[in-house]
């Protein structure tokens, strides 16, 4: 016959698994922020405050009482946070790094994706990890995300330059755009240059020939 | 053979022996390829000294020691070959606060006593008036800053943790915070509080060496492994600071440093205030103090003397951040490697350390 649940030992186990953790993020980048956020919401955190860089933020943070505050490694803050330490007057829950420090595989993921975390003392490791896993794979997400658009942007940039090049090209030497694309790409073999650095020579070039 | 060499510090003027051996070539002289990391927080670079992203870092030597036995924090074991200067920190105040104790105060605001007695009087004041106590922000608990600001308090009879409050404040926010009047005052190095003069905000009430003369400051610190593992590696460091601070002592080459360290990837400020601050001419807000130790990056800056942890753990013991100095004295001396740095550089030490003298000694 199966336990009752609800009862006793397991009972209050169950309870205690329940209680919300609370998660401070300290984050600059909106952007990343929401993508953090969203990602702990899925995984049923949804007690979540975002505090920002600025003034103020030890007292705030304890004001909160978070029991999980996660800051990105681009934040001069962190060192504000590293007082919480220890115990004083103005921090009475003092916190640790990451629950289990011997977990450097862990906390090596999380500085190489650019996050970090302090963890109010005594918070048992099953429910910090998963929290942490979910700060690393989002941080490095979003890094993806950037490269990605700055890729995006970085190839827009060139594809403009070398149209304009291609116009200039067209209109001084009366010939067709395929024409004026060879042309482009010939002198970027033969000086071994990319084809977007020639478009712009070609482009900075006839703005001086004005 | 080349050896890359990741070194991570944070823009401030003490960082200049850095800067300076790889700009000037003193670093590649000694076959190693700096590649220097500018970083924003103290905790992400003993972070990411501890876990190997870097392979040395410019650090608060006080934090060294915290980190090496494991104070507040990851322990990890580190060691500093060399310092990388002595000083360069003062006490900026706002206006208001500058005022106050002018007013208050019984003597000469240049002696720290006096003005410690005179911030008594203000906060017993602000107590009386049912106003909050004044702030003063520092750059990391574990820090000469902290330390300074409460051996201040503390000459005046005022108790550093009931009668102010003392918090961390990333220094590029600490010259509006003294605007907006968040805080009351700050200690940080060079060159937050020229800056902080130079916009009209605050004050510099005094120098670190003030306080406590000389005082050690930032350190470059390794893992103890990189140590052990590659000795050689270290002591060409060493080599390079000690050739920089050499060629930085140099009066000729003054406008040179001023120029590098005020490259945007460097310290990143006016060249001309970084020149004041290097040869010691301090506008503070009253006037011009004129002081050629403020900040001391010549080669007699450099030893890593195990005294300083001596003063460092005393500081630890006052500020409450250790019970007692008991064994841990050893390992916090030990952080500083002074038979590495002799090896490396081959210098003739016939003295010690300069006692520290002042009321935070």
């Amino acid at each position: 016959m199966a336990p009752k649940i609800g009862t006793g030992q397991a009972g209050h186990r169950a309870a205690e698994m329940e209680r919300r953790t609370r998660i401070v993020i300290v984050d600059q980048n909106s952007v990343r922020r929401a993508i953090l956020e969203e990602g702990l919401r899925e995984a049923g955190h949804d007690d979540i405050v975002h505090l920002s860089d600025t003034e103020n933020l030890l007292q705030r943070v304890v004001a909160v009482d978070p029991d999980v505050i996660v800051v990105d490694l681009e934040s001069p803050s962190r060192d504000v946070l590293e007082q919480m330490f220890q115990m004083s007057r103005a921090v009475p829950r003092p916190v640790a790094m990451f629950v289990d420090q011997s977990d450097t595989a862990m906390i090596k993921a999380a500085i190489d994706a650019g996050v970090s975390a302090y963890v109010v003392d005594g918070l048992r490791k099953e429910r910090v990890k998963p929290i942490l896993d979910m700060c690393v794979s989002r941080f490095n997400a979003f890094a993806r995300l950037k490269d990605e658009l700055e890729q995006a942007k970085s190839q827009l940039a060139e594809r403009k330059i070398i149209d304009r090049a291609k116009a200039i090209l067209m209109r001084a030497k009366g010939i067709g755009e395929d024409e004026a694309y060879g042309l482009l790409r010939k002198a970027a073999m033969n000086e071994k240059k990319k084809l977007s650095e020639i478009a712009q020579a070609v482009v900075t070039a006839a703005e001086l020939l004005k | 053979m080349t050896r890359t060499v990741r070194v991570g510090f944070i823009p401030l003027m003490d960082a200049a022996l850095l800067v300076v051996a790889q700009r000037e070539g003193f670093a590649e002289e000694e076959g190693l390829a700096l590649d220097l990391v500018r970083d924003v927080s103290w905790a992400n670079l003993r972070d990411k000294l501890a876990l190997g992203f870097l392979d040395a870092a410019h650090m608060l030597a006080p934090a060294a020691v915290a980190a090496s036995l494991g104070l507040g924090q990851l322990k990890v074991p580190l060691l500093a070959p060399v310092a990388l200067n002595l000083n360069g920190n003062a006490i900026t105040v706002s206006l208001a606060l500058q005022e106050a104790l002018a007013e208050a105060a019984t003597g000469d605001l240049a002696d720290p006593v006096v003005t410690a007695a005179a911030l008594k009087l203000v906060v017993d004041r602000r107590k009386a008036a049912g106003r909050e106590q004044p702030t003063f922000g520092h750059v990391f608990p574990f820090s000469s800053h902290h330390y300074q600001l409460r051996a201040w308090m503390r000459a005046g009879g005022v108790d550093p943790d009931r009668d102010v409050n003392l918090v961390v404040l990333p220094p590029p926010y600490m010259a509006r915070s003294l605007a907006s009047g968040l805080i009351d005052g700050f200690c940080v190095g060079a060159p937050w509080n020229s800056l902080a003069v130079a916009e009209g905000h605050g004050r510099i009430l005094h120098t670190g060496t003030d306080i406590v003369d000389p005082c050690v400051e930032k350190v470059l610190a390794v893992r103890l492994g990189l140590d052990a593992n590659e000795p050689d590696t270290v002591e060409r460091l060493a080599r390079a600071v000690a050739a920089s601070a050499h060629w930085a002592a140099d009066p000729v080459n003054l406008a040179q440093l001023s120029a590098i360290l005020a490259a945007e990837d460097a310290v990143g400020l006016p060249a001309t205030l970084a020149r004041a601050i290097l040869t010691g001419e301090l506008r503070t807000g009253t006037g011009t103090r004129v002081g050629p130790h403020y900040l001391r990056l010549s080669p007699d800056a450099l030893p890593p003397w195990p005294d300083y942890a001596d003063w460092i753990m005393r500081q630890m013991v006052e500020a409450g951040q250790l019970p007692r100095i008991g064994d841990s004295l050893a390992s916090a001396r030990a952080v500083f490697a002074l038979e590495r740095y002799v090896k490396a550089t081959g210098e003739i030490l016939e003295a010690g350390p300069a006692r520290p003298r002042g009321i935070g000694g």
